[in-house]
């Protein structure tokens, strides 16, 4: 207690120190008072007792000293003290600040752009309370290779009912609503949710309410929860927006609540999260399938575990249950299909696309870091030599060692913690540009912000790193042999040797780091460049895609386009006015999971493939990705045919069904058979029903064509299997409507939006684009990651160059003795250039090495990014090594040259 | 090194602390005066040591400081004991007795009492 009154006390007198020794002169003054009369009364002269008292009171300049060091705390003054000086020192060389401050600068700032992109990314995805509680639930069938195949309701009700969680709740991807009644028909995402999404989530709305969580319709409850942004937009920010309706789909529902401004859904993707509408749905009635336990709805499952349950034990309930159940129901359950239940921690499960290229771009940019560590490391100790006479006279003064460290030691931190700052400033200045930069399917995109999180780590790395790279130069200096320093014989020879030997393991760390990344980017950018040029097996030049949305009410008696012949008149129509349209040469139609690379995993339909003769029992059926095109689709997208034939405008519903397949799916379900002809069923998740293969609805499908292999779901995907079928036969709802021929782009979306509303105006018409940019947009993500780490290596290039420049010249200073003595001797000029160029290629020699070793593992670590290029891919690692020679060679050649004209008489003389 | 500071420190403060208790108020150099007679001239106090030491004391809380005049009017700054201070010296003091006490036990010992 005392020791905490006496800190505080002497805290505060840290400011007040004039008036502390003020008081001691004081009390000195006294004391020789006193003494002098005591003295006196003795019997001595005035003088000779002033004397007597002086003597007696000891040394003045010690006394103050010991009262001061109780005074205040010397600690603190002496840091202050310190960082005055070191900032003096600074200002006094502004060349060598400048350049120091605006490595750090980039080091730290390009550390803590990534950090702050990984900040609100992968460190804090979900921003509900205890998001630690939330877990996606995920049913998986590997007994035929099948993941995620969703939860039936009676499924959904189970895991209710098993005690393990506080709610389940049901949640869509996200799809397509069309909103009518206001000037244009909009195209709104939304997402049908079980009305316990809310109370799972943990949020509530800002006015009004969220779904009742014990409210049970079973199909739409016509309720809808609207955004922040969407009721500003729309509706001006009503506060009278309770209670009022809005036509989705052809529906009307009510809106029941807003939620509150900055609200994110969850979601994988930037669209997920920035869902708009939320409609209350039971999942049990019209429209959504009958609730049988075998017929599965491929959506989210996400719950809330209890509190104090570890998702370890939920699984092991679970797994348990799942036993049970598959005992109850063999029939639902068949052992082939070894059907289970996983859990995932919801924040995984939404960042995973991404996490593994920002772990690189993080492993990237923290090389870039040490590397400017490590230069400004060096650029003290070349600095220190200077410095090496004023630290042996102040040695021999009397300071201590300790006190000389911690003195150098603060001067490096200043400096760190400067070019940290700087770094975070210019972050700061430019974040709005560089957020430009990020691809925008990086979830939690608009949740990248430069706050005092990030300045904190900002300052923690700055201030780590000045520590760690800082002690070494100031051990280093404090140790000079003080005599001979003094004597300024051997200038450098001797007394240096430990900086020496220093700088120069600095050096070849810092090549060695700087091969590292360039090897990470020389991989990178082959992935890359090989994955662009890779043929997609579609033609998308001069191809356009635009899309509209038909609605879908609840109750399919007022569904105009319920059927596919309903459908294919607007198709039709829809067909015809387009390649009216000036520049169309050719025009299809598809539903969004036949547009190449523009669509997500969830766009695509997927049906259980049963071929006749081969699977009897339905769930035990592969499955296969489904789409649907009108006929001329093949030729537009620049799909060939390889055998068969195509559709053709007679199949149309009520004629026998068919279907296309291509090379991939022909390979992989008839091998060594010939697909046309053969006969199927398919069963999507639209036809519910558990005896389908004996019902009137079991239709079957015949194989007329087989078309060729395209990278349609992804460019790093040669052959998935994909089965097509006829837009007049099956329709969809979404429909895209492609163009080929000399398109104005801008002018298209409107010219087709006029088309398709003067057939039906309640239609939105959206997403004008074109296949390329559908293309260069399915590679974003992989495209910013190699420029970043591109950038990066350049980085790291100039500076290890730079380095090794330093490094070079320092040495030449230090030898110029050396020299000189060796051509006064006799020595070719030559030589000297050979001999100094062999110390740097030395280096450069032990920095690539222990690079070359380093970089194999690292990009071993890094295959999972690796496309169609190995680890350990030769070409690659050979450039970068002749690259990294180069420059070292370069770098050494100009000081190589500044020793070859080293004039021996003035050098000599001058010692 | 330290430990010797450390020890005289210690003890330079009970006496401080004491030579309080008894005299009242005193000025610095009364203090140092003061602990030389009773000491028996033996120890000599260092003011090097003596004014650190009466601002740490001054800053525990176990000591005033106020100017006043001195016997022979001389303005000087005078240290006081306070309520706790004066707890402070009757706590040490009683560790101090206790800790002698043991000691002389030990001296008292005889090879003859231990077996």
């Amino acid at each position: 207690m005392k020791l905490v009154r006496r800190f505080f006390i002497r805290f505060s007198n840290l400011t007040t120190g004039p008036s502390g020794d003020q008081r001691l002169q004081d009390e000195i003054a006294e004391y020789l008072a006193f003494q002098t009369e005591e003295n006196m009364r003795a019997g001595m002269s005035s003088s000779e007792a002033r004397r007597q008292a002086t003597i007696k009171l000891g040394a003045t300049e010690a006394i103050r000293e010991s009262h001061h060091a109780e005074y205040s705390i010397p600690v603190i003054e002496n840091l202050f003290f310190d960082l005055r000086y070191g900032i003096r020192r600074l200002l006094r060389s502004p060349g060598f600040s400048c350049i120091a401050i605006a490595t750090m600068a980039l080091g730290v700032g390009a550390t803590t752009a990534i950090y702050s992109v990984m900040d609100a990314t992968l460190l804090r995805p979900l921003p509900y309370p205890h998001p630690d509680e939330l877990v996606r639930i995920e049913d998986d069938l590997p007994g035929t290779g099948a993941q995620d195949v969703g939860v039936s309701v009676p499924e959904w009700r189970d895991l209710q009912d098993s005690g393990v969680f506080e709610a389940v709740s049901i949640a869509s991807h996200g799809a397509d609503v069309n909103l009518t009644g206001a000037a244009q028909p909009e195209r709104l995402g939304f997402k049908a949710v079980t009305s316990n999404y809310f109370a799972v989530l943990g949020e509530d709305a800002q006015l009004g309410r969220t779904f009742n969580p014990h409210d049970a319709t079973p199909g739409y409850n016509l309720e809808v929860v609207i955004s922040d942004g969407f009721w500003r937009r729309e509706f001006g920010a009503d506060p009278q927006i309770i209670g009022k309706s809005l036509r989705l789909d052809d529906d009307e529902y009510h809106v029941v609540g807003v939620m509150p401004h900055g609200f994110r859904d969850q979601g994988s993707t930037s669209e997920e999260q920035n869902t708009e509408l939320w409609l209350g749905a039971g999942y049990s009635g019209l429209p959504f399938p009958p609730p049988q336990r075998g017929v599965r709805i491929r959506r989210a499952v996400i719950a809330r575990l209890k509190p104090g349950i570890s998702i370890v034990s939920a699984q092991q309930r679970l797994d348990a249950l799942v036993e049970t159940l598959k005992k109850q129901y063999p029939g639902d359950y068949p052992l082939e299909t070894k059907w289970t239940v996983r859990l995932i921690p919801l924040g995984q499960s939404v960042v995973s696309s991404v996490r593994q290229s920002l772990s690189l771009l993080f492993g990237a940019v923290g090389l870039v870091l040490m590397i400017s560590c490590v230069n400004v490391a060096n650029l003290l100790l070349a600095r220190a030599s200077g410095r090496a006479r004023e630290i042996a006279v102040r040695q021999a003064l009397g300071a201590q060692r300790k006190r000389l460290i911690r003195q150098l030691l603060t001067e490096s931190l200043v400096l760190f913690l400067l070019g940290g700052i700087a770094g975070f400033a210019i972050l700061f200045c430019a974040q709005r540009y560089l957020l430009r930069l990020v691809p925008e399917s990086l979830p939690h995109l608009n949740e990248i912000a430069i706050g005092w999180g990030v300045l904190a780590f900002a300052l923690v790395i700055s201030a780590a790193a000045g520590t760690i790279f800082g002690l070494a130069p100031a051990w280093l200096m404090s140790r000079d042999d003080l005599i001979g320093t003094l004597r300024q014989e051997g200038r450098g020879s001797s007394g240096s040797r430990g900086r020496s030997r220093a700088r120069q393991i600095l050096v070849i760390s810092e090549l060695a780091l700087s091969l590292v990344l360039m090897v990470a980017a020389g991989l990178l950018l082959r992935s890359f460049w090989d994955l662009y040029k890779v043929q997609p097996g579609f033609n998308p030049e001069r191809l356009m895609a635009v899309q509209t949305w038909l609605p879908g009410p609840n109750d399919p008696a007022l569904d105009r386009y319920l059927t596919a012949t309903q459908q294919s008149v607007l198709v039709r129509e829809v067909l015809r006015r387009s390649r009216t349209l000036p520049g169309v040469q050719e025009v299809a139609v598809s539903d969004l999971a036949a547009l190449p690379l523009g669509h997500n995993h969830g766009a695509v339909d997927p049906m259980s493939l049963i071929r006749e003769g081969q699977e009897v029992r339905e769930n035990l059926a592969p499955v296969i990705g489904g789409s649907v095109v009108s006929p001329e689709y093949f030729h537009v997208v620049g799909l060939s045919l390889l055998r068969g034939r195509l559709f053709t405008d007679q199949d149309i519903q009520g004629t026998p069904e068919v279907a296309v397949i291509n090379q991939a799916a022909a390979r992989t379900y008839w091998p060594d058979q010939d697909p046309v002809g053969k006969r199927v069923h398919l069963r999507t998740k639209r036809e519910g029903n558990r005896d389908f293969l004996n019902s009137a609805n079991a239709t079957w499908t015949t194989i007329i064509g087989v078309v060729g292999d395209a990278r349609t779901e992804s460019l790093a995907e040669a052959a998935t299997p994909e089965l097509y079928r006829t837009v007049y036969q099956h329709g969809s709802k979404g429909l895209v409507i492609f163009l080929r021929g000399q398109l104005n782009s801008s002018a298209i979306s409107a010219l087709v939006r006029q088309q398709v509303q003067s057939i039906d105006p309640e239609l939105p018409v959206f997403n004008a684009e074109t296949l390329d940019e559908v293309l260069s947009a399915s590679l974003s993500v992989r495209r910013f990651a190699m420029e970043m780490v591109a950038f990066f290596a350049a980085t790291a290039l100039l500076l290890a160059g730079l380095g090794i420049y330093g490094t070079i010249s320092y040495l030449v200073s230090e030898q110029r003795r050396d020299i000189a003595i060796r051509l006064a001797l006799g020595a070719q000029r030559g030589n000297i250039l050979r001999l100094v160029l062999g110390q740097g290629i030395g280096l450069a020699a032990f920095g690539t090495g222990v690079g070359l070793v380093s970089a194999l593992v690292v990009s071993h670590l890094m295959s999972g990014l690796l496309y169609g290029v190995s680890p350990a891919d030769l070409p690659t690692y050979g450039g970068v090594t002749l690259v990294l020679t180069a420059v070292a060679v370069a770098a050494s050649y100009i000081p190589a040259l500044r020793a070859m004209r080293v004039d021996p008489i003035t050098t000599l003389h001058v010692e | 090194m330290k430990e010797k500071q450390d020890v005289l420190q210690g003890t330079l403060a009970l006496m401080v602390l004491k030579t309080l208790d008894i005299l009242g108020a005193q000025h610095g150099w009364g203090i140092a005066r003061r602990i030389g007679q009773i000491s028996g001239d033996i120890l000599a106090v260092n003011q090097g040591t003596l004014y650190p030491l009466l601002l740490k004391l001054e800053q525990e809380g176990s000591i005033t400081s106020e100017y006043g005049t001195s016997e022979n009017n001389r303005r000087a700054r005078f240290y006081g004991l306070t309520a706790s201070g004066r707890k402070q010296l009757q706590a040490e003091t009683r560790e101090w007795e206790q800790n002698a006490a043991i000691i002389a036990r030990f001296f008292k010992v005889k090879a003859g009492d231990l077996t």
